[in-house]
């Protein structure tokens, strides 16, 4: 007995649906990427900082969140989010504050891993480029934000863009707290018509295109880069 | 309204003989079995994958190379949820599957969504290791007389794995944060029991923060027996031995 597939419940109003939910998920990765590398980056300086207590901070922070599930994490975050900004705003516990706990959980969750790559960017900028900055009399900050980084970076692009499609994919665990993003949207449709299987075949493919694409992008890049 | 601390909470019992720290640990107990037993899928095909891989013959090559692209470019929780829901009712042997007590066919379907999940990130681990060989131990196996299994065998694999021994470390340790994606479809496991011990008892700080540390605990456990590992394993002369 095969089973019979049907993407009847596919319907235009649904595709509309899903592509609300993938503006979700679209939106949770780029603020993460974006505050993921800025965080990351800070937290990288701080990690090869001469100060002790910065570079612990640093240390420990990022093994924290690189120990446990993103799973965890998003549960930390849903449970600690609304708490902490009812208390400080005032807000009634009737906001809906998942968006805003996914969005912190992501950018903190994610930038302990961009801090990691970053640190090998900033690692792998010869030496002699920061003794040559302040031999030109440079500050520590304009000899990082002038030389070092910008070559720091150009060299980890195609590394932090796997990390976004990575991230991309990450951002569908929402579902464990009911945000309806792409996959959870996916996810309704296919249970309101019993048709699960289907749903989630869509889903997957359209992840699948679209992390595919990104991907062969970034591999071309890498090799006209490389030339 | 503060926050009223209460530790005692795991030595309060739900049901008779049952305490919520027996919860918890029967979560442990899940999730180690579960990455354990997943671990030992992905290492097998994702080796079996790499080795392909790099292999001359374009089809083989070809093969293990769609599906690495298939597995990793599609959500961890998606393949999930399609091994669960979907595979039962697609595969020839699905009524078998689907006669199982609920929490064996919870167990059995993550186990393989996360083994062949991770053979695809083994793959390219053991992959590059063998491409970072020099091209000549390849050469010279063949030149000895060896097939090219034995030359697999006994040159390029003995030395790959000793190269990719540090990077699978740590895909070791992502089976292990991966496993917590098994508790959305129902399976108990640590983070799952954790949910669970929250709804039943309202003090969330305790239960997770203890399901935290049980996780941390499981990654050094892991990154101890890796160093172990590595140094048995390290051939005298090479660099930083």
């Amino acid at each position: 007995m095969a089973y019979e597939f049907d993407f009847a419940a596919v319907t235009p109003a649904a595709i509309r649906v899903l592509g609300e939910g993938m503006l979700v998920s679209l939106k949770i990765t780029l603020v993460a990427i974006v505050f993921g590398i800025v965080w990351g980056t800070l937290l990288a300086m701080m990690r090869l900082s001469r100060q002790a207590p910065l570079r612990w901070f640093a240390a420990g922070y990022v093994n924290l969140f690189r120990s446990i599930p993103l799973v965890m994490v998003l549960l930390w975050f849903f449970l600690i989010v609304p708490q902490l900004l009812q208390k400080i705003f005032g807000l009634s516990p009737a906001n809906d504050l998942r968006m805003t706990s996914a969005l912190v959980a992501f950018a903190l969750f994610e930038a302990a891993y961009y801090a990691e790559i970053i640190r090998a960017g900033i690692n792998s900028v010869p030496r002699g480029q920061m003794a040559a900055a302040y031999a030109l009399g440079l500050t520590y900050p304009q000899a990082m934000g002038m030389v070092v980084l910008p070559q720091a970076f150009r060299n980890m692009v195609p590394l932090l863009l796997t990390q976004g499609i990575v991230l991309f994919q990450d951002t569908s665990l929402v579902y464990v707290s009911a945000l309806a993003d792409f996959f959870g949207r996916a996810y309704s449709i296919g249970e309101r018509n019993g048709r699960i299987i289907e749903l989630l075949f869509v889903a997957g493919a359209t992840y699948f295109v679209l992390c595919f694409s990104m991907s062969l992008m970034v591999r071309r890049y890498r090799r006209r880069v490389a030339r | 309204m503060a926050y009223q601390w209460q530790w005692s909470v795991f030595l309060q019992a739900p049901s008779a003989g049952q305490t919520y720290l027996d919860w918890l640990l029967s979560g442990l107990g899940v999730t180690i079995a579960l990455g354990l037993s997943a671990w030992l899928l992905a290492l097998l095909l994702g080796v079996l994958l790499g080795v392909m891989r790099t292999l001359p013959n374009r089809f083989m090559s070809g093969v293990a190379a769609c599906y690495v692209e298939l597995f990793r470019n599609v959500p961890l929780l998606v393949q999930i949820f399609i091994w669960y829901f979907a595979m039962p009712e697609l595969l020839p042997g699905g009524e078998t599957i689907k006669a199982l007590p609920p929490m064996l066919q919870q167990f059995l379907m993550a186990m393989l969504c996360l083994g062949m999940f991770t053979a695809a990130r083994v793959c390219e681990q053991v992959r590059s290791g063998i491409e970072s060989l020099p091209r000549g131990q390849r050469g010279a196996g063949l030149a000895l007389g060896l097939t090219l299994a034995q030359t697999y065998r006994y040159v390029l694999l003995p030395m790959a794995m000793r190269v990719v021994l540090p990077p699978l470390t740590s895909e070791f340790l992502n089976i292990f944060k991966n496993s917590a994606v098994a508790s959305t479809i129902g399976l108990l496991e640590l983070a799952a029991q954790g949910r669970q011990l929250v709804d039943y008892t309202a003090q969330p700080y305790e239960a997770f923060i203890a399901v935290t540390l049980a996780y941390m605990l499981i990654n050094i456990s892991v990154m101890s027996l890796m160093r172990v590992l590595e140094h048995r394993t390290s051939l005298p002369g090479l660099v930083g031995k």
